[in-house]
């Protein structure tokens, strides 16, 4: 079996088993619709809440359109709190986490993956044992380390753990590699080709699907990351949005916190659309670019 | 091995490096990154806080060595084994249930239907909404009284529980939230769906296999190192489980939602009792590391991998 091969267009559709019947494709549209359906009615309902007044938020029952839509909650809240230097700071953060995140996992995951060295197996449980620690754990002796460096109130503890690989994407790549057929790795062996040779050649231009998806996660969990700015950034100029937004959050005072739920609302929606849009962008290597098929070697 | 071949002839002298020599110097090289981040932010830390749980310190007053004291009086501690019961509950519902849905989606997902992407897109949202914002939101979703859940049940004539405020109903609706949010795993299984060659369909339906047979016998196998993957990740989410109960309920009421980590962070960060939350997540480590061992140990019975390397 050799894999890597794109096959003409009948053929596109990889993994796919069709319904054929019309009956069950009725059923089948019947039942994403409905799951679709409840599944994007409090993304809905956050819309709605994030052009309310005040009065509105907990009518009974719901009013979905306000008769008067409310841009106000999508505008103030721009002036009230430094919205833009915190999407500055989060883009900065997250891109530059992002790509050089992909290399690094790929090569890591490609040497667990791909090459029969000494205590792989072991090395490799050891990788998938310090996932399992809960983080909380960790986060004083971390703590200290970044203090004793003087780097605390700086990006570095927030980007450079990143930059060498983690677990999660190691895992991922690995087992994703793993369904690689060697048949190519082993012909490329005999004619000399280096490991970094092979990496290059053969198995990244392969990866294009578990690389989009890595990018999406890698991208959304930056851009989300709450804990660990928490607690290495004081100055809130360092701040990333998601917690800019919790500092939005506390300061809309306590008790009643609904009465301002609609600009809370309207700026959690503005903090992820740049998430749809990287989806949309990522989306095309995993879910259109169908050319990882196979054909019999 | 192909790489064996070629450089094995003795008349190359004892200096030069030995085949399996230069496969493990090239297999190395490739995870430095990662050994580099394992001996300066994972194996120290964690060496640290194993040293920690063997005391009885709020790392600024007192520093006393007391041996295994914390585990001692961790198992006598019914608060230890109300969140041992919480979490396990929420692992046990959540994990299964996230597991199969999130499958199932996928594999209609990945069906010749009309507006595919933005049925994609419409599961897959839930779970890049941040942790924050998915707390506020649920808060407000599942309010006993406006909440638009109750609301929606009540439009179908069921009165909704009280949700985060009953004992019996706040844990599944921590697991509702998690089903909610299980899009990342549908994205890993679409992927590995892509991977699957399309001649293995072919070719089961010239030998005239319908399609329950051909999910049985190529999707499903075929998915299997993802599935794996899925798994053991969503078990170690699971027993980790502790945004949900910090941000929306404190752990209440009558601390039906105290999961392990929490009581780890308020005995560590709130009560100063760094000692004994050391030892809450050692049990924990253990435990997880537990369940991970069944499974890597079961793999070889169910995982199949079509480019395996063994060495």
């Amino acid at each position: 079996m050799i894999r890597g091969q794109s096959l003409p267009s009948i053929h596109r559709g990889a993994g796919r088993y069709r319904v054929e019947h019309v009956s069950g494709r009725v059923v089948l549209y019947l039942v994403i619709t409905a799951g679709a359906f409840i599944f994007s009615t409090p993304l809905l309902w956050m819309i709605s809440t994030s052009l309310k007044s005040p009065e509105l938020i907990n009518r009974i029952p719901i009013v979905w359109i306000p008769p008067e839509l409310r841009w106000a909650n999508y505008i103030d809240p721009w002036v009230e709190m430094p919205f833009l230097l915190f999407y500055w700071n989060t883009v900065f953060i997250t891109v530059t986490n992002t790509a050089i995140i992909l290399i690094t996992n790929s090569l890591v995951a490609f040497g667990f993956a791909r090459i029969p060295f000494k205590g792989r197996t072991i090395i490799f449980f050891v990788l998938l044992a310090t996932m399992m620690l809960p983080p909380q754990v960790t986060m004083i002796p971390t703590y200290l380390f970044w203090s004793r460096l003087r780097l605390v109130n700086t990006f570095w503890p927030i980007m450079a753990p990143e930059w060498l690989s983690a677990a999660y994407d190691v895992f991922l790549m690995r087992q994703f590699y793993m369904t690689i057929s060697t048949d190519l790795d082993e012909a490329a062996r005999i004619d000399g080709c280096s490991w970094f040779g092979i990496y290059r050649h053969i198995i990244l231009p392969l990866s294009k699907p578990v690389i989009g998806v890595l990018a999406i996660l890698n991208f959304s969990f930056n851009w989300n990351n709450f804990i660990t700015p928490l607690i290495y950034l004081n100055d809130s100029r360092l701040f990333p949005i998601a917690l800019g937004l919790r500092l939005f959050e506390t300061q809309m005072g306590g008790g009643d916190t609904y009465v301002r739920l609609g600009p809370l609302m309207a700026m959690t929606l503005v903090s992820i659309i740049p998430l749809m849009a990287a989806f949309f962008i990522a989306q095309r290597y995993f879910i259109q670019g169908i050319v990882i098929t196979g054909i019999k070697g | 091995m192909a790489q064996a071949v070629s450089e094995n002839s003795p008349a190359r002298g004892r200096l030069a490096l030995s085949p399996q020599a230069r496969v493990n110097i090239a297999g190395y090289l490739f995870i430095t990154p990662w050994i580099l981040k394992f001996l300066t932010l994972n194996a120290g830390a964690m060496i640290v806080s194993l040293g920690i749980s063997l005391f009885k310190t709020d790392f600024f007053t007192t520093f006393d060595f007391i041996g295994f004291d914390n585990y001692t009086r961790l198992f006598r501690d019914p608060l230890f084994w109300k969140s041992l019961s919480v979490t396990a509950y929420y692992a046990f519902g959540m994990v299964p249930l996230a597991l199969v849905f999130s499958l199932v989606i996928a594999l209609l997902l990945n069906q010749n239907v009309k507006f595919q992407g933005v049925y994609r897109v419409v599961y897959y949202l839930p779970s890049i909404v941040s942790g924050v914002a998915v707390a506020i939101l649920w808060k407000y979703l599942l309010q006993p009284r406006w909440g638009l859940i109750n609301q929606g049940l009540a439009l179908v004539g069921i009165e909704g529980p009280k949700w985060l405020f009953s004992t019996t109903w706040a844990m599944p609706a921590f697991i509702l939230m998690g089903v909610w949010a299980a899009g990342g795993n549908m994205l890993l299984y679409l992927a590995g769906l892509q991977g699957i060659p399309t001649d293995l369909y072919h070719a089961a339906s010239i030998d005239g296999a319908n399609a329950w047979h051909r999910f049985w016998r190529i999707t499903l196998p075929m998915l299997t190192p993802t599935i794996y993957f899925n798994l053991i990740i969503s078990i170690i989410g699971a027993w980790q489980i502790f945004t949900q109960s910090y941000i929306i309920t404190a752990g209440g009421p009558d601390n039906s939602t105290l999961t392990m980590v929490l009581l780890l962070y308020r005995k560590g960060f709130q009560q100063f009792h760094f000692g004994y939350a050391s030892a809450i997540a050692w049990v924990l480590f253990t435990i997880v590391m537990l369940f991970t061992v069944l499974i890597v140990r079961s793999s070889e019975a169910w995982v199949f991998y079509a480019g395996e390397v063994r060495g």
